[in-house]
């Protein structure tokens, strides 16, 4: 039972470090070893040899900790922040949207809507824009269904330039021609060399010498379709037929400064090429603004276009607004409409009940702790089993234990009845509000705080209560003067033991928390495997921690950490 | 009541029984009554009782049976902070999250003396025990012999008539024992206070008290004054708790005025002075103090003399320790001054011992 | 020298014992996540083992399609994903197809033709929602009430839910929006067919919040399926939405005096979904697996074991008695004419988009 910090803090003794700084101190010159090294170092060698041994004891442990515990943490707090998914689902388009204006209440120019169709294209072929749905309709309703029905008619927009293509030369239908166009000789070669049924890998698909001058927009949308065949589709290059948005670039550039430069290109397929230049401007064009609007009308709406800009950059702080009950807007953050504030309420709560929860242990544990630790060790010891029962029962089967005492038709209403001291009819509500949780999360989270308590009672000897009495203490004013302040580290322990896991619980709560009852964790929860916004959840999740961080802190500063034992 | 009045006793055990379990008695009839201002030692062997006697005097345990009685008054039910005795406990029980002057201060807090009266009487306190400089520390922050003024203190502090020490200086080394010891005699005798004393040290007990009564078996064994219970130890119990003794059994054969004839077990016959034998035939222990056997002695005529081999010789600077074996015992033990005269025994020669028949005492077998 | 090796050693040791993977799937086993209960046993009987007894593959049966979606998205991000075929509901379906989490089917030539000739997407019909999803039963969310405690006029009607001067006493809804947003426009009166224009509306939504706010004192809500039929065996409700399955077992096998109520009963399907990212040899054993137990004797077999509706047409004729109470289940069936006269289809597209935002209005309402 000594007091380690206290006799440390006490100037009593010299340390070994007290002699090298003495004789520092004392000496003009470093003191030497033995061996004239100075001793300091010699000193600081040994230790670091002992310094290594301990890491490589506890090295296992660490690597555990780092994978299993700092890790996900970190992971966490990284995802409360992370919004990658539109500008990497969006690359084209987002840049461009940094220049509209989100206040001006019409949707931006034609070539946003341009790079959209390419942006969605791709995607759709990812299999991106629906993650991409799903993402931003979080934060306005019914984006999810705007993307999925894009992707899925994209492919048409494309369509209208494939089919006038193909009309003009069936060249253009043949991949094979594509590849002859788009592709490096040495690369055309390799790809017919290659074997398809071999253990060889595909030859990776390179760009013809010029062609990126000559067709620049062709070239890399060609470069795009190729390595997402060869790279996620896995599938062989020379049997595909390119991607309807490659046709639209082949439109883009013909129409464009290199329908100039073709008189000059001699490579393959310039016959056709020069033939199709002169064909594009008689070919029906498509109006990506009305393709769009065609789709979906909400495609016109800024405020469409306004959350996408809003969510573009990558880091975001819309999940610990949405956290707080706010919510981006053009004009800044601002609160959410009253009718979908929950969260603040919800942290407030939580913070609220765990208190009343940790001060119900503390009530109900400290007699109990006193009494074991007080009893002679036999008996001590059988009441100890029957406190650390209720942690050999499953969780689960324990709440529900709860639920049929509890419920209106229950043991303890039941036995009210009878007594007389409830009418039949206006039976207590016991559960699925605040009191269940209560009653319930005491229940199971008393163990940890009795047996915090009982280790440190039973370090306090009795003689300190007799010598209060004897020094003419009342009972009362022996145990509140003497015994209590010693076992507060007891109370300091249990209590953060229990405050820290009921600020946590989530399963007692939702079985008889009702809707009075229930803690942010059940948020959290449902977040992470219902509505699957698992940035929203870590969001919740920080900022549960820092509180918990900030109360540690505080309890720290007033408390003292160091009066928190979990024994003698 | 008023007879004890009468004579005078202030703390009084009258047939004072004592049992844990209803089985058996670990106090049996135990009466004492000590004067104000005693300095009185409860000796003993530990499970003799002596703690008890004390914690039923504290008020930490009742009596089974009969009366305990503080300055005429039955205290038996009596809660233990209003008995207004003070105590010092074996480890000190300082309270440990109270300064040094908070463990002080804290008896006369709980009766509500005011606070600069309170100040004052912790520092005349604290001088006394000559630790007026660690007012603001914590008892962790104290060596044990600081601890143990400090309980000291604090036990006098309120300033109680009657004072009680469980064994308080066992957990000390020697010497601080010894100044300890010293200190607390002077402040009890200056302070006129009365003391009750737990020890099983007999040297502690010999050195400190007026009094000391010797437990064993929830008895008092002997209560008498320390140069009496050395020198006349009752029974074989006191002589051979107290000091270092020499036993040899044997059968009494002749008793007459003051002097007993005693033939050992061994055979051979020696001299003695009966104090618990009264007929011939009755088994005895003699009891012999080791600095009282004289080798090769200068008696009169009809003493007797044993004959002893020396077996072990051991110098111990102010005085020599021989171990002989006599009449078939070889735990023998004799003492001799270190004078430039003595002479040193070899292991293997063999002398005659013998005493004077008034030092060598036959007590009950 | 020593040290570094013991410190190499160490952490070599605990890295590797932190890689061994948990797939050690062997060749001929597979894992098949459902959701426990009756619901798994039954369809053990009618898929897992006559499929064991005919291929000899060993199934492995994990009861976590409660946290699917979420499972799954965690296993895809460590990319080792141990399921190989996921009994979800259709929405958990849509949402594992938009997130690619789930590999798209082609009815056709994925799955077998029914025993009448018709193709599988004929015979799925409209039950194949979204591109990843293949149906196997349609279940419903419909009320039981307890017959004892409604007096002589049972009820027949949803509205029955919002009438607490006729039926006082407690009810159990589930705690989420879809079906009780619903409901409670209905008994607002509003048009059936107009029910989810009104509901993508704010005003919409306030409205049906209000309805539901008139019983809020008397609701206790549910999130688990089998607090209904606990609560309504103990007489702690009067009625209680849950799944009609649950309701079947409350009242034929368990012998409780509750009876159903079908009227505007909410279907939903339930079915298999193939995770992405399995190796080409586990992806071909799970769709044998599933093109097996989705032909239509062995849809029609389920029903044997609980009384969930086969998801295609061909099965419906074949559906017999139960395999140990022996009573005919056609009748006991959601999709029997006889309770199928009022009947809303879980709204997926819908509900995909106003999820989010109507869940965070209902939930805030509910805390208020």
């Amino acid at each position: 039972m000594t007091d380690v910090t206290d006799a440390t803090t006490a100037k009593s003794a010299p340390t070994p470090d007290d002699g090298i700084r003495i004789a520092d101190a004392e000496a003009s010159g470093p003191v030497l070893a033995a061996d004239g090294t100075p001793l300091k170092r010699s000193l600081s060698r040994a230790l670091r040899m002992q310094k290594l041994r301990a890491l490589a004891l506890i090295a296992p442990l660490l690597i555990f900790v780092l994978i299993t515990f700092i890790a996900p943490i970190a992971d966490m707090l990284f995802r409360s922040v992370e919004n990658d998914v539109v500008a990497e689902t969006l690359p084209r388009t987002t840049p461009m949207l940094a220049e509209w204006d989100a206040d001006s209440g019409t949707p931006p120019d034609p070539a946003v809507f341009k790079a959209l169709y390419q942006d969605i294209f791709f995607a759709a072929e990812r299999k991106q824009h629906t993650v991409l749905g799903g993402r931003l309709n979080y934060e306005m309703t019914g984006m999810s269904s705007l993307f999925r029905k894009s992707g899925r008619k994209v492919e048409d927009m494309g369509e209208v330039y494939q089919d006038q293509f193909e009309d003009l030369n069936e060249f253009w239908e043949e991949g094979e021609n594509w590849n002859a166009l788009m592709g490096s000789d040495e690369w055309n070669a390799e790809m017919a060399a290659w074997d398809p049924k071999g253990d060889a890998r595909q030859p990776r698909f390179e760009l013809r010498d010029g062609i990126e001058e000559l067709l620049p927009q062709t070239s890399e949308t060609f470069s795009a379709y190729a390595k997402f065949i060869q790279t996620v589709d896995e599938d062989n290059l020379a049997k595909e037929d390119p991607w309807a948005i490659v046709y639209s670039a082949l439109y883009d550039d013909l129409t464009g400064p290199a329908a100039a430069r073709l008189n000059d290109y001699s490579g393959p397929a310039a016959e056709e090429l020069r033939a199709a230049a002169a064909a594009v401007d008689t070919f029906e064009t498509v109006d990506y603004v009305a393709a769009f609007q065609d789709i979906d009308k909400d495609w016109t709406d800024p405020e469409v276009w306004q959350t996408i800009k809003t969510y573009s950059p990558r880091f975001t702080n819309g999940y610990f607004l949405n956290a707080i009950d706010m919510q981006k807007s053009p004009d800044g953050p601002e609160m959410r409409p009253e009718n979908q504030q929950i969260y603040i309420k919800l942290f407030w709560r939580t913070l609220v009940m765990s208190l009343t929860i940790t001060a119900s242990c503390i009530l109900l544990g400290y007699p109990v702790a006193w009494i074991l630790a007080n009893l002679p060790a036999r008996t001590a010891n059988l009441l100890m089993i029957l406190v650390l029962l209720p942690f050999w029962t499953s969780l689960l089967v324990r709440t529900s234990a709860w639920k049929v005492m509890l419920q209106q038709q229950g043991v303890i209403n039941d036995t009210l009845v009878w007594l007389g001291l409830v009418d039949t009819m206006d039976r207590l509500v016991l559960i699925n509000n605040q009191t269940g949780t209560i009653i319930a999360m005491t229940h199971i989270l008393l163990p940890f705080m009795i047996l915090p308590l009982y280790s440190v009672m039973q370090t306090i000897p009795p003689s300190y209560l007799r010598a209060a009495k004897s020094l003419g203490a009342t009972n009362w004013t022996a145990f509140w003067r003497v015994y209590f302040p010693q076992s507060v580290p007891g109370i300091g322990a249990g209590s953060i033991l229990v405050f820290i896991l009921a600020i946590g619980y989530y399963i007692t709560p939702e079985i008889v928390g009702g809707t009075s009852g229930i803690f942010i964790s059940n948020r959290i929860a449902y977040h992470i495997s219902q509505s699957l916004n698992w940035g929203l959840a870590a969001a919740l999740g920080t900022i549960l921690l820092a509180a918990v961080l900030l109360l540690y802190y505080a309890y720290d500063k007033i408390v003292g950490i160091d009066n928190v034992k979990l024994g003698g | 009541m008023a007879d004890t009045q009468k004579n005078g006793a202030f703390v009084e055990f009258d047939r004072v029984q004592k049992s844990y379990d209803g089985e058996t008695l670990v106090v049996k009839d135990l009466n004492l009554s000590m004067p104000k201002g005693e300095f009185l030692t409860m000796l003993g062997p530990s499970g003799s009782g002596k703690t008890t006697c004390l914690m039923m005097l504290a008020g930490f345990e009742t009596a089974t049976h009969g009366d305990i009685r503080l300055d005429g008054v039955s205290i038996n039910n009596i809660p233990p902070h209003k008995r207004g005795i003070g105590m010092v406990f074996q480890n000190y029980a300082l309270f440990p999250h109270m300064t040094v002057a908070e463990n002080l201060s804290f008896p006369l807090e709980v009766r509500r003396i005011s606070k600069s009266e309170r100040k004052e009487k912790v520092n005349r306190a604290l001088s006394m025990v000559q630790m007026q400089d660690f007012a603001g520390r914590r008892p962790t922050q104290l060596s044990g012999g600081q601890q143990q003024r400090i309980a000291l203190a604090r036990a006098l502090v309120f300033e109680p008539e009657l004072v009680l020490m469980d064994e308080p200086l066992g957990a000390l080394d020697k010497q601080l024992r010894e100044t300890l010891q010293f200190e607390i005699t002077n402040l009890a005798h200056e302070l006129g206070i009365t003391v009750v004393y737990v020890t099983h040290d007999q040297t502690e007990a010999l050195t400190m008290s007026d009094r000391v009564a010797v437990f064993d078996d929830g008895r008092i064994q002997q209560l008498a004054p320390p140069d009496k219970l050395y020198e006349e130890p009752e029974n074989s119990f006191v002589a051979q708790f107290i000091g270092e003794n020499n036993t040899l059994d044997g059968v009494v054969q002749e008793i007459s005025d003051g002097i007993c004839v005693v033939k050992l077990d061994s055979g051979e016959v020696i001299d003695a002075k009966p104090v618990n034998v009264s007929k011939v035939g009755e088994r005895t222990r003699v009891s012999i103090r080791p600095e009282r056997v004289e080798i090769n002695p200068q008696l009169g005529e009809n003493a007797h003399t044993l004959k002893a081999e020396v077996l072990e010789f051991i110098y111990m600077g102010d005085v020599f320790r021989t171990r002989l074996r006599v009449a078939g015992v070889d735990d023998f033990v004799v003492k001799t001054r270190n004078r430039a005269d003595q002479v040193r025994l070899e292991p293997g020669s063999h002398v005659q011992i013998g005493w004077l028949p008034e030092d060598c005492r036959a007590l009950d077998a | 020298m020593k040290l570094t090796k013991t410190l190499l050693a160490t952490s070599a040791l605990t890295i590797a014992a932190g890689m061994v993977h948990a797939d050690a799937h062997m060749a001929d086993e597979m894992t098949i996540v459902s959701w426990g209960g009756a619901y798994s046993n039954s369809q053990q009987k009618a898929y897992h083992d006559p499929y064991m007894e005919k291929t000899g593959v060993k199934i492995i049966n994990d009861e976590s399609s409660a946290e699917a979606v979420s499972k799954l998205r965690a296993m895809k991000e460590a990319g080792n994903v141990t399921w190989d075929v996921v009994d979800v509901v259709a929405s958990d379906a849509l949402r594992l197809c938009d997130e690619g989490l789930a590999m798209e089917i082609d009815p056709d030539e994925m799955l077998a033709e029914g025993d009448d000739g018709s193709s599988a997407s004929d015979d799925f019909g409209d039950l194949l929602v979204g591109d990843c999803f293949i149906p196997q039963i349609v279940y419903s969310t419909t009320v039981g009430y307890r017959t004892d405690l409604v007096g002589d006029t049972p009820p027949t009607d949803i509205c029955a839910i919002f009438d607490t001067e006729t039926y006082p006493g407690k009810r159990a809804l589930e705690k989420r929006p879809i079906g009780n947003m619903e409901w409670a426009l209905l008994c607002d009166g509003v048009d059936k067919e107009e029910i989810y224009d009104v509901l993508e509306t704010e005003e919409g939504q306030q409205q049906a919040l209000d309805k539901l706010a008139t019983i809020k004192d008397d609701v206790i809500w549910w999130s688990a399926g089998a607090d209904t039929p606990q609560l309504l065996a103990d007489g702690e409700v009067i009625m209680g939405s849950t799944y009609n399955g649950r309701l079947f077992s409350l009242i034929e096998e368990q012998d409780q005096p509750v009876a159903m109520m079908w009227d505007a009963q909410v279907f939903d399907l339930d079915g298999w979904i193939i995770p992405t990212g399995l190796s080409e040899e586990r992806q071909a054993r799970a769709l044998d697996y599933v093109r097996f137990a989705t032909d239509t004797q062995r849809l029609a077999d389920q029903a044997k074991y609980i009384s969930y509706g086969p998801a295609r047409k061909s099965s419906a004729p074949l559906v017999g008695k139960h395999a140990e109470l022996g009573i005919e289940m056609a009748p006991h069936m959601p999709t029997d004419p006889e309770n199928a006269k009022n009947t809303f289809l879980y709204n997926y597209e819908f509900w995909a988009d106003y999820r989010d935002d109507i869940d965070a209005k209902f939930q805030a309402w509910l805390a208020q």
